[in-house]
């Protein structure tokens, strides 16, 4: 079958615009994690880097499966803290798994 | 870009240092404490909490591709949160103050050293006290509170003559309320006045109190701190302040509620009260009513509790009173249990930062956007107390709603959250400034 040379545009179009959409939809997902992980920024700072020396610990590199597992057990009250249990409960499980895999993959 | 940003930019990429600071990704919206430019994408005014950090994270959040023009008329940032430890004599002043070099320098944001006198929400324009005008596509507000002097008769001119102090922003007043207690013959009485909530800080003046106490004890025990509060109890962390007053500060602290100041007298360091009866001190501290910062009130944006506060969608921050303004920190008209704190002026900082830089790419916005608090006390020199929440955005309700069994407060004070506190500190100041 011969293809016209409008349908392969058309059809070039079609795939620009879908890989557009793509990146787009993936832009936009990344910002939306990125602004869930800003909320643990204030104290954890910047990207989950704290500052040198603080005493509140870096997220930034922690192990993804070691970073649920606090959060977890803040949640149902093993790990003790002063105030980490009562702000972990502000987050449903879902959203613990999306922070930790982001601050996994930031550096240390 | 103008040819003085491009030449500044110029010198700028010459310091090594500033480039190992800064990375690649930094170099596309330089920056210049001198040139205003006549048109920024997003124009930031207020470089306090909430300002400085929505300018810093568009920078983050947008891969460094939107330049942004922070407008801030004060040559430092003085955190309010921690100077109740310069008023006690803790730590000095330097130790509440961060340079806007940061921001700058690290993220290539353009700090604008003035007044924003002016905003055109129609021509989407901003004009500075020195004249320059800023053209915008999205504009963020966070200009703080405004101390209602008018409210206390007397108080502007005793306030202007350092007599009376407010010391609720942080700077000059602070110091100068240090000297006044440091000057206090012992025996004599400090007391502190509080406005009818909502105002800025809930549980600073309790904290002012006992820290101030907790000076006292030491260096003046025969003294008292008299606390004259407009609200009919402690607006926050009540049941631990009350507990610190009667066991730590026995005969030291007295609170008094349903105290709401009308009038000061300079000539006798009185004030007067709407029922209750005059109350001398030695040392005055009059905390006014608030309302949203002038240049939000001149623009037109303060359309909530008869006219004191700005409106805003809660998803994104944006004025409910003008299109791509967007108002944050202590000016708005808040949401339920959403305190006027610093740590909350970050957190709207962001969600704001992640709205913009999503409409301006054409993105739906964050449909789910969360916000913390976390507000420590000292009680004295050492130990703390904290209140704590978290706050998700209720879609169907189109406000912002504490999180169902999460947050709360400190079971009683200790010296580890002491610790934290100061922790706390030094991270919401780099996040939000560095």
């Amino acid at each position: 079958m011969k293809i016209k040379p409008l349908t392969v545009l058309a059809a070039s179009v079609f795939c620009l615009a879908n890989s557009a959409f793509a990146q787009a939809n993936a832009g936009k997902e990344a910002l939306y994690v990125k602004s869930l992980a800003a909320t643990c920024a204030n104290c954890h700072g910047t990207n989950g880097k704290s500052v040198d020396g603080s005493t509140v610990p870096s997220l930034a590199g922690l192990g993804k499966a070691y970073h649920i597992a606090q959060m977890t057990a803040f949640k149902n009250g093993t790990r003790p803290a002063t105030i980490m249990h009562q702000l972990s409960k502000g987050y449903s499980d879902a959203q613990i798994e999306t922070l930790a895999t982001y601050f996994a993959a930031q550096k240390k | 870009m103008t040819k003085t940003l491009q030449s500044s930019r110029r010198s700028f990429l010459q310091s090594s240092a500033a480039l190992s600071l800064l990375g690649a990704a930094g170099l596309s919206g330089c920056a210049s404490m001198s040139g205003v430019p006549s048109k920024a994408k997003v124009v930031v005014i207020g470089g306090g909490y909430g300002g400085a950090t929505a300018a810093k994270y568009v920078r983050l959040l947008s891969d460094y591709k939107i330049d942004v023009v922070l407008i801030e008329p004060q040559a430092a940032f003085v955190s309010c949160p921690m100077s109740n430890l310069v008023v006690s004599g803790v730590k000095k002043i330097d130790y509440l103050t961060t340079s806007y070099v940061g921001l700058s320098k690290n993220h290539g944001i353009t700090v604008v050293k003035d007044f924003a006198d002016n905003i055109d929400t129609a021509k989407k324009t901003v004009t500075l006290r020195g004249g320059s005008v800023i053209a915008y596509d999205k504009l963020v507000v966070s200009p703080g509170v405004d101390l209602m002097f008018g409210g206390v008769e007397g108080l502007q001119a005793a306030n202007a003559s350092g007599q009376i102090l407010q010391a609720w922003k942080a700077g000059a007043e602070t110091v100068a309320l240090r000297k006044q207690l440091e000057a206090m013959p012992d025996g004599g009485v400090f007391a502190i006045t509080i406005p009818e909530a909502p105002y800025r800080c809930p549980p600073g003046p309790y904290e002012r109190a006992s820290v101030v106490a907790g000076y006292f004890k030491t260096a003046k025990p025969r003294s008292k701190v008299l606390i004259l509060d407009a609200n009919p109890d402690v607006t926050s962390k009540g049941a631990l302040f009350k507990k610190v007053w009667a066991d730590q500060y026995k005969g030291m602290v007295e609170y008094r509620p349903q105290h709401k100041a009308v009038a000061v007298d300079a000539r006798t360091n009185t004030v007067k009260f709407d029922v209750q009866n005059d109350v001398k001190a030695a040392v005055l501290n009059v905390i006014p009513s608030m309302r949203a910062g002038a240049i939000a009130v001149k623009a037109g944006l303060n359309n909530q509790a008869n006219n004191r506060w700005c409106g805003v969608n809660y998803l994104t921050f944006e004025s409910t009173a003008a299109k791509d303004v967007h108002v944050l920190g202590d000016s708005i008209q808040v949401a339920p249990a959403m305190p006027k704190s610093g740590h909350m002026a970050n957190s709207h900082g962001k969600v704001a930062a992640s709205a913009i830089v999503a409409q301006l790419a054409g993105w739906d916005v964050n449909p789910a956007p969360m916000l913390t608090n976390t507000c420590y006390s000292f009680v004295d020199e050492k130990n703390v107390v904290h209140v704590a929440s978290v706050h998700e955005y209720v879609a169907a309700e189109k406000t912002f709603k504490t999180v169902a069994g999460s947050g709360g407060l400190s079971p009683a004070p200790s010296e580890l959250e002491g610790v934290y506190a100061l922790n706390w500190a030094s991270n919401i100041w780099a996040d939000s400034l560095t």
